[in-house]
């Protein structure tokens, strides 16, 4: 099971196609996000950005006592950071499982390496066990390092507002350890429904992206004062995420089998 | 013996809806033989190797592989066969060495001594200066070769190997035979599918002829050519005059089934023709008449039916039979 994981992580980081969004995305997220939203009480001189203060304003009452210890420029910043940036992070473990499963899936079949592999004398179990843990674990270990990197850069950038370390909350553990997780499984499982329907990497990748729109949701939501991100929110969501993700992979899974794969491949 | 008997088949049927891919199928394999499986694409033959892997299970008979049920012992029996697919298996984004050594590795070769079976494999089809290039960079039959060395990496006891040849210069597909001899004369047993009759005739100890799914013909290729040569071909070196064209004269003769120009050249002033005969006496008849119509022959020489006449004789056969067939005798083909 070790010898298909590292083989199929091997195939990954030799492809471009596969690692340029791998890199990038994290990249943009952590870095890039943290950085342009240190620069947001500068943007509050600027003729209109009132309309920013105004919009907290409207944000739920939860939240607005969440910002209230901070100064104008202060709860920007938090708003940002701590909030409506919450559901884009979620994007990065979502999407390395997604193209990390349509590369070792769809990409597989594509390659025509799929059934010398069948024919090896892995178990059907074996098979499906390193196939998704291909997907989900590099997508777990990059969405924790993303967090960690994340915490790092948001508490330095914010530092010349807020003063002192404010990053991560109770919110965003729930959010790293239960939610990212489970929005990796979902990936994973949707990518390998769509994958047993498709026949190439590209494919299996763009139909499989569809997913990131309960994301998308969250991300207006929050901005619209729809919803808060409180941590019992986050908790709840994480929960309904798992339960999404358990009904996905059962559906995927049973799409792996030697019989079905074969009949595809 | 029994303990001999390294595939047995009975009844192997395989549908995919409607469609019946393998038709009871029934096989004998013993140890050490080498087998030819031929047949047109979508015989059967990719099936039937996947059903006596394991990798699909059958919808109707049964089969016992090295001893073990395939189906519920798959793992197993996987551990001691090895596939070689129609398609190249290592990933173009590894390397040679990468791709062997992780397919040693899930056929359980132990790590000790696992680089060095792996170096030993790639010697074997000279792949060792290759062995640290991307995949994606061999030629097509560097990368069948390949696809062989994964194969025989775990030293199994039962080889299948699809289409071997395919895409394989000459040099390479003797190679190939060559090894798959030694593999036989360890005692390894192979089951070749392949379209390569040449092959098949030089390499096999028998050979199983698939149509539909079924077994339409099955004995030594030698057998099988007595089975159903019936006449047979016959080269004829006739002078190579003006007047009278052979080829004419010929056709009017009756038992001749055909009659044409030889493509080998048959020596100054003569002609080599091929004519089929349906038996001896058109033979005689033949050459009688080319002497009355002042033709001189030089020589005449039977020509022995080789796999290819069997496997075009039966393909004819199936297409001309409108009722189903009915199961092959041993060592003879079906009427």
């Amino acid at each position: 099971m070790r010898a298909i994981v590292a083989k199929d992580l091997t195939v990954v980081r030799r492809s471009k196609a596969v690692m340029l969004p791998l890199v990038l995305v994290p990249l943009v997220m952590v870095l890039v996000l943290p950085v342009v939203a240190s620069f947001a009480p500068r943007l509050a001189e600027v003729p209109g950005a009132s309309d920013i203060a105004q919009m907290l304003d409207t944000m739920p009452e939860a939240m607005q006592a969440q910002l209230a210890p901070y100064t104008n420029e202060g709860r920007l910043v938090v708003f940002l950071l701590v909030y409506l940036f919450a559901p884009l992070y979620l994007i990065v473990p979502l999407m390395v499982a997604s193209v990390i499963a349509a590369d070792t899936f769809a990409g597989e079949r594509e390659r025509k390496t799929l059934e010398a592999l069948l024919h090896t004398p892995t178990s059907d179990t074996e098979l499906v066990v390193a196939k998704l843990a291909s997907g989900f674990v590099p997508a777990v270990l990059v969405g924790w390092a993303s967090f960690a990197l994340y915490t790092l850069v948001a508490n330095v950038a914010a530092w010349p507002v807020i003063g002192h370390v404010f990053f991560p909350t109770v919110m965003w553990w729930v959010l790293a350890l239960v939610v990212g997780p489970g929005v990796a499984a979902i990936g994973l499982g949707a990518t390998v429904i769509v994958s047993s329907r498709v026949s190439t990497f590209q494919e299996a990748y763009q139909v499989g992206g569809v997913v990131v729109l309960p994301i998308v949701l969250l991300v207006v939501g929050q901005a619209a004062g729809v919803v808060f991100l409180s941590t019992a929110l986050v908790a709840a969501v994480g929960i309904v995420f798992w339960l999404l993700a358990a009904v996905l992979l059962v559906i995927g899974v049973r799409t792996l089998r030697r019989g079905e794969l074969l009949a595809r491949s | 013996m029994k303990d001999d008997v390294v595939v047995d088949a009975r009844a192997l049927t395989r549908r995919f809806g409607e469609t019946v891919a393998v038709d009871a199928l029934d096989l004998r394999v013993r140890r050490a033989e080498i087998v030819g499986m031929l047949g047109h694409n979508g015989a059967g033959k990719t099936t039937t190797v996947r059903l006596l892997n394991g990798v699909l299970a059958a919808t109707g008979g049964s089969a016992t592989v090295l001893g073990l049920d395939p189906w519920r012992d798959g793992v197993r029996l996987r551990r001691r066969t090895g596939v070689a697919t129609e398609t190249p298996a290592v990933d173009d984004r590894l390397t040679g060495r990468e791709g062997l050594t992780f397919f040693a590795r899930i056929y359980g070769v132990p790590e000790v001594g696992l680089a060095r079976r792996v170096d030993e494999v790639l010697g074997i089809f000279d792949l060792v200066d290759a062995a640290d290039e991307r995949v994606g960079g061999y030629s097509r039959g560097m990368k069948q070769r390949l696809s062989l060395a994964r194969t025989l990496v775990h030293g199994p006891e039962l080889l299948f190997l699809d289409e071997p040849t395919a895409g394989l210069d000459p040099v390479a597909a003797r190679a190939l035979d060559d090894q798959v001899r030694t593999l036989r004369a360890s005692g390894a047993t192979v089951l070749l599918c392949t379209h390569n009759l040449v092959q098949a005739q030089a390499l096999c100890d028998r050979v199983v002829v698939l149509e539909r799914g079924r077994v339409v013909a099955e004995g030594t290729p030698a057998e099988l050519a007595r089975a159903l040569a019936k006449g047979g071909h016959v080269v004829i070196d006739v002078e190579a005059g003006d007047s009278v064209d052979p080829i004419t004269v010929l056709r009017r003769v009756p038992g001749l089934r055909s009659v044409e120009a030889h493509d080998a050249i048959a020596g100054d002033g003569a002609r080599r023709l091929r004519m089929q005969a349906d038996d001896r006496a058109a033979v005689a008849t033949a050459v009688d008449a080319l002497v009355r119509a002042n033709v001189r022959v030089f020589a005449v020489e039977p020509e022995a039916p080789g796999l290819e006449d069997v496997y075009f004789a039966l393909h004819e056969r199936a297409r001309s039979v409108v009722a189903p067939p009915t199961p092959p005798a041993a060592a003879g083909v079906e009427s």
